[in-house]
């Protein structure tokens, strides 16, 4: 009944996880310390993604074990953009079918920690959920929630490492540690391209600080002439060997959505 | 009824299907109940069921109109059980036309609505009638016919019903389990009120989210949904009684970081005049209190794992006297569930009750689940009554303990 007691973070704003937009000013990083360095960097991929305002999208996550048996994650999510705060996302399930209808909102914050219901439809009960659960499996991939959450400065502290190619694409190489004690990560290191501030490719590193995982980003397509957005996502296990690919069938931005499509009314009629 | 309501939505459902996207999903399944322990009623004429094989079918079909405007869905469900006449049933869980604005909302015909927060009774959750047959945790509920206004506002939501109409609830036969000594005539059941079960009730409640808080405020004017019960006039069955009733609702959940902390109380009164009826047979009929309250705490990651490992303790309290009236007098459950959080979605919730007024009345209660492949469920439930206290109204159960097996295909 509970599968989803911990679900997180709307994956529209996953998939705004790392993007950048098409404005080429040439960001100055002369005389700034590495961190501050690390900071400006994190800041412009930020600024570049104001004003998106509402999408709505339909993902599919295709999960693979280290024998190569895969088994699929299908759903749909509809996300509002909140100026002074973190994003209001509703997500809808659709595959396991056993879990079909499920339906999950999350206002996420800045300061304070998220506020999530789940709705059971066997049950038609919504249930406030604790959102403390940031390293946990979502649907149980290899994607943790807070690899899905949106990306807030106040999240990470930052230092520019290097600038190194990736793919052949012209990179920032960003440390990104994170702020959050019940994060699963030590560290992350992301690569950005210096064009479009988009992540490339981030590696993660667990509380022992071994590497765990590895998340590239591919077939970028752009949004109303600003926002980028991955249509793949790869998040590889080196633990493990399992693996989860993340593609994005359909997305659309300015769809109409306001405040009030996203209250325990609507998570309740949500198919 | 449910003859003509079959006949109705099978031409609804066709007309449909040309006009609006269309959609059909749900499940079937076998289950498999097995009893350690012969039956406690078992006479040389009856014997109760030591083994019961179900099968199960909920289709939900869904029409979607105008872009999503105006919402139709028929959800019938039916079960046939081996050895239980009474357990073999049908139902329409729903079939309702919804439609919404911005701040409003209305549903029309038989649904299902659920309020409350506690996990081990659901006090305040007073709209459907339990399908007792399904299982003992009450938790199975039928077709309620409703209208159904919601006011969505800042002040929180309002959900207002006009009840036409009353469904009985759903008892073991005389060769089933968790039934009572004395079987329930549930042919012929008697009602306070003069409409018998066509007797309109209201209710209406008041929610809200107030930062961590999640409040519930309720009021149902109307048929009781637990019945009462009178021995009838050969003293050889029980019949249901179902009373009037005004009943007052609160429930409360904090969500604090890994802490949620949960509370329902419900007050009940009757009409004197039922009071006295009830007196004059010796049975005390009262007004009363009743509440659960208690907290859950969770361990995310625990022992190095991906585990979620959930711990409940609730508390069950009820102002009535006579034992025989409730189970959760004074009762307190402590429970624990695991989410592994594999990709097979496994799960395990595990819980005891312990009456705490009667040292040898406890119930052990376990639910195993996982994904088998694609689309099939695999579930373990068990059930373990105890009590050896004969004047507690769990004595009754002491014997059905079962272990059950099933299996639900999705499509």
């Amino acid at each position: 009944m509970n599968a989803f007691t911990k679900l997180t973070a709307s994956l529209a704003t996953a998939v705004a996880l790392m993007s950048g937009v098409s404005a080429n000013a040439e960001l100055s990083l002369a005389g700034l310390s590495a961190e501050e360095q690390g900071l400006a960097i994190a800041k412009e991929r930020k600024t570049r993604d104001i004003g998106w305002g509402d999408s709505t999208s339909a993902v599919t996550m295709t999960l693979r074990n280290a024998q190569g048996e895969e088994s699929i994650r299908e759903m749909r999510m509809k996300s509002l953009e909140i100026s002074d705060d973190g994003d209001k996302g509703l997500t809808i399930f659709d595959k396991p079918k056993d879990v079909k209808g499920t339906a999950f909102l999350n206002f996420s914050h800045i300061e304070k920690s998220d506020d999530q219901w789940l709705y059971l439809p066997a049950l038609k009960r919504v249930k406030r959920i604790s959102s403390r659960n940031k390293s946990g499996p979502f649907m149980g991939s290899e994607f943790a929630y807070e690899d899905l959450s949106s990306f807030e400065i106040e999240k990470y502290t930052f230092k520019f490492l290097a600038e190194e190619q990736v793919n052949g694409i012209d990179c920032y190489k960003v440390e990104q540690i994170p702020t959050d004690k019940n994060s699963g990560y030590t560290r992350q290191v992301a690569w950005l391209d210096k064009e479009h501030f988009r992540g490339q490719k981030v590696d993660f590193y667990d509380r022992k600080k071994s590497l765990l995982k590895t998340l590239t980003f591919t077939d970028y397509k752009l949004y109303l002439d600003k926002y980028w957005r991955p249509m793949q996502m790869d998040m590889i296990n080196h633990q493990t060997k399992k693996s989860t690919e993340l593609n994005t069938a359909s997305l659309a931005f300015k769809t109409g959505l306001k405040d009030s499509d996203f209250n325990k009314a609507t998570l309740k009629r949500a198919r | 009824m449910n003859k003509q309501l079959l006949i109705a939505s099978a031409l609804l459902a066709a007309n449909l299907t040309q006009a609006a996207d269309f959609e059909i999903s749900g499940y079937v399944g076998f289950e498999w109940r097995e009893h350690f322990e012969e039956g406690q009623f078992n006479t040389p004429s009856n014997k109760q069921a030591d083994r019961q094989i179900g099968l199960t079918a909920e289709p939900e079909m869904v029409w979607s109109l105008a872009d999503g405007e105006h919402t139709i869905v028929f959800k019938p469900y039916a079960r046939i059980d081996s050895e239980d006449d009474e357990r073999s049933h049908g139902d329409i869980r729903e079939l309702s036309w919804m439609t919404y604005g911005d701040d409003w909302e209305v549903t029309a015909g038989l649904s299902k609505v659920y309020w409350g927060v506690a996990e081990s009774q659901h006090l305040v959750d007073i709209i459907n009638q339990t399908d007792f047959v399904e299982a003992p945790d009450g938790e199975d509920k039928l077709g309620q016919p409703m209208v159904k206004l919601s006011l969505i506002r800042d002040w929180g939501t309002v959900d207002s019903f006009i009840l036409p109409g009353f469904r009985e609830r759903t008892f073991p036969g005389e060769e089933g389990r968790v039934r009572t000594g004395l079987v329930i005539d549930t042919d012929n059941a008697q009602y306070q009120a003069a409409e018998e079960d066509a007797h309109v009730d209201y209710a209406v409640r008041w929610s809200h989210t107030i930062e961590d808080y999640d409040l519930g405020l309720s009021w149902f004017n109307g048929t009781s949904r637990d019945p009462l019960f009178k021995p009838n006039d050969t003293f050889s069955e029980l019949v249901p009684f179902y009373a009037q009733i005004n009943q007052l609702g609160f429930d409360l959940q904090a969500t604090l970081d890994s802490w949620l902390w949960k509370f329902e109380a419900i007050y009940r009164t009757y009409d004197d005049s039922v009071k006295s009826s009830f007196d004059q047979m010796g049975q005390t009929l009262e007004d009363f209190t009743a509440t659960t309250g208690g907290v859950e705490y969770t361990f995310y990651g625990p022992f190095e794992t991906v585990w979620d490992w959930g711990v409940l303790a609730e508390h069950q309290y009820d102002s009535r006297e006579d034992g025989s009236l409730a189970i959760g007098q004074n009762d307190l459950f402590l429970g624990s569930r695991i989410a592994f959080n594999d990709v097979a979605s496994s799960e395990v919730l595990a819980g005891i009750s312990q009456d705490l007024d009667s040292a040898g009345t406890q119930s052990f209660v376990m639910e195993v689940a996982t994904r088998l492949t694609e689309g099939l469920k695999f579930n373990v439930d068990v059930f373990l009554p105890m009590s050896d206290d004969d004047e507690n109204v769990s004595y009754q159960f002491k014997r059905d303990d079962y272990v059950q097996i099933s299996l639900n295909y999705y499509y």
